[in-house]
């Protein structure tokens, strides 16, 4: 097989200068077999189910990529919902126990983080999911690399407006640092590499590697270079842009999932932007024609986006899974922040972008005396566009104590400038004070 | 075979092929192709190279060539073929 230079220049210009990388390889393990009546026998059984895991992770990825020449930016653990094994213990007191050891797990063998710190909630709330909402805040408060959600709503059951409730009030007893590892999620796949939406699904097998790629800036660089094109020539341009991206992590799990002796499971197919200038969604989005992102035209340009993304990288991977849209976290893209900042990336213009995209509300910065109605609120809001546009979104919001409007916030790291938009001009609502689940729609009776 | 590509780019002066190319030989790898350009002074070099019977792996012949590269002010990327094979082929 012989390649022309232009061909071998291409893709090195897109390793090299437009920080194409593999954003997570996430090693997701069953923990179940570690449910035990006690805490302190839960606690060994993980400890001996995980640490084999654990300890090979970091070593299999850096392996891969030093045969590659391919950055893979971070390396995640992904344990089932820690929920089901709290069902017999029932104390929130165990739940921050088991989240201390995760995060000591992680720590020591240079695992960067570890999801799953979760329960699924959208029909009720289980004796565990109530150990485990009792103690997330403090688990998170207390932990560096813990990530979980609470799953609150889906097509099937409808939303569980309690369940937001008490969401809400989690997020608000968050430190901003903490808030950027949970979530609200609805209709959550069982094979999210990307945090803080991974943990082990009840259908996979015993450990499989999902992956998470980047390259925003590789699709950047491509509508830059098309100024006058029609938006058909665009859309393919993107698409092929795409393809290419997720063959990328379609090689990488292939060669971890190798390495490591496990199953291979799916590629999440979204260009995932980070803080660094060059790897931005919002700045595609931009380059396609916006003044700036917010402006009339956004959700036009990202449903744009994000269709070529998801019909190119298709066919890159031999299995898609995750989340596989496009992802507009506000912190985690430098302009995506910037916008927000200034003003032109609002709650309500963000709602309406989430109809054609897989993120809903993520790393949106919000002053933290902002009251519980609301979050709870925008959650709900969320949660209905999910259920009844029957996909996967999720409610990430971090509480900024002190702060107002168009304040910045630096999270550092993969997390960013967090910019705090303006939540409500309302402050007591009385519709998410009502109890109960709200039915599902009519997305449930297709289903049959 | 076992390919991988070498980039080298930089500012174009005396040496910057001898000195790649040292680090090859040394190490018994095998150049089966090779492109080279300079534009308004920048070098630009591509070539496929066979490490099968070479005596390091690519973790450490990279090491090595990116050394070489600093000393030559030239910036080097080593990557596997199979990187190429999957996002150029279908």
């Amino acid at each position: 097989m012989r390649f022309d230079p232009r061909e071998i220049g291409e893709v090195l210009e897109m390793l090299v200068f437009r920080e194409l990388d593999i954003r997570a390889v996430t090693l997701s393990v069953n923990t179940l077999p570690a449910i035990r009546p006690n805490l302190k026998d839960a606690l060994d059984a993980l400890s001996h189910l995980l640490e084999p895991y654990a300890r090979r992770l970091r070593p299999a990825a850096e392996k891969v990529a030093s045969k590659l020449g391919v950055r893979i930016v971070t390396v995640r653990l992904a344990v089932s919902p820690t929920s089901i094994m709290l069902e017999p213990l029932g104390d929130a007191k165990a739940a921050v126990e088991i989240a201390a050891f995760l995060d000591e797990l992680a720590g020591r063998h240079g695992v960067d983080m570890v999801g799953g710190f979760s329960a699924f909630v959208h029909g009720g709330v289980s004796r565990g999911a109530a150990a485990l909402i009792e103690g997330l805040a403090e688990a998170l408060n207390s932990t560096e690399r813990v990530a979980g959600f609470l799953n609150a709503a889906s097509t099937m059951t409808g939303i569980n407006l309690e369940a937001v409730r008490r969401a809400a009030r989690i997020v608000l007893s968050l430190k901003p640092h903490a808030a950027a590892r949970f979530a609200v999620t609805a209709n959550l796949p069982e094979d999210v590499p990307f945090m803080p939406g991974a943990y082990h699904g009840l259908g996979q097998p015993d450990a499989v590697v999902n992956i998470a790629v980047s390259g925003p800036g590789v699709i950047e660089a491509v509508v830059r270079s098309l100024p006058d094109a029609d938006v058909r020539t665009l859309h393919d341009a993107i698409k092929r842009a795409a393809f290419k991206i997720t063959r990328l992590g379609e090689l990488v799990g292939r060669e971890v999932a190798k390495e490591l002796g496990v199953a291979f499971g799916a590629v999440d197919l979204s260009v995932a932007p980070s803080p660094k200038v060059g790897d931005s969604v919002a700045a595609v989005l931009e380059a396609m024609g916006l003044p700036r992102v917010g402006a009339p035209g956004s959700v036009f340009a990202l449903a744009l986006f994000t269709d070529a993304v998801k019909k190119g990288g298709a066919m890159a991977a031999s299995t898609i899974g995750g989340l596989s849209g496009a992802f507009i976290p506000v912190s985690e893209d430098a302009v995506m922040s910037q916008a927000a900042a200034e003003g032109a990336i609002t709650l309500d213009g963000l709602k309406a972008m989430a109809a054609v995209c897989n993120t809903g509300l993520d790393m949106v910065g919000i002053p933290a005396d902002v009251g519980p109605d609301v979050v709870a609120a925008i959650i709900a809001d969320v949660m209905a566009l999910a259920v009844h546009l029957d996909k996967p979104l999720g409610v990430r919001l971090i509480p900024v104590p002190g702060a107002r409007p168009g304040d910045i916030y630096d999270l550092g790291g993969l997390y960013g400038r967090v910019a705090v938009v303006d939540a409500s001009r309302y402050s007591k609502i009385p519709l998410v004070a009502r109890p109960g689940t709200a039915p599902p729609g009519v997305e449930r009776l297709k289903k049959g | 075979m076992e390919l991988v590509v070498v980039s080298v780019l930089g500012a174009d002066r005396v040496g910057i092929v001898a000195g790649i190319a040292s680090v090859l030989a040394r190490h018994n790898a095998n150049i089966v192709d090779i492109s080279q350009t300079v534009v308004r002074d920048i070098f630009s070099m591509i070539m496929v190279v066979d490490i099968s019977k070479a005596d390091v792996d690519i973790s450490q012949l990279r090491r090595e060539l990116e050394e070489e590269g600093k000393r030559l002010g030239v910036m080097v990327g080593v990557f596997h073929i199979d990187v190429f094979k999957y996002m150029q082929r279908i």
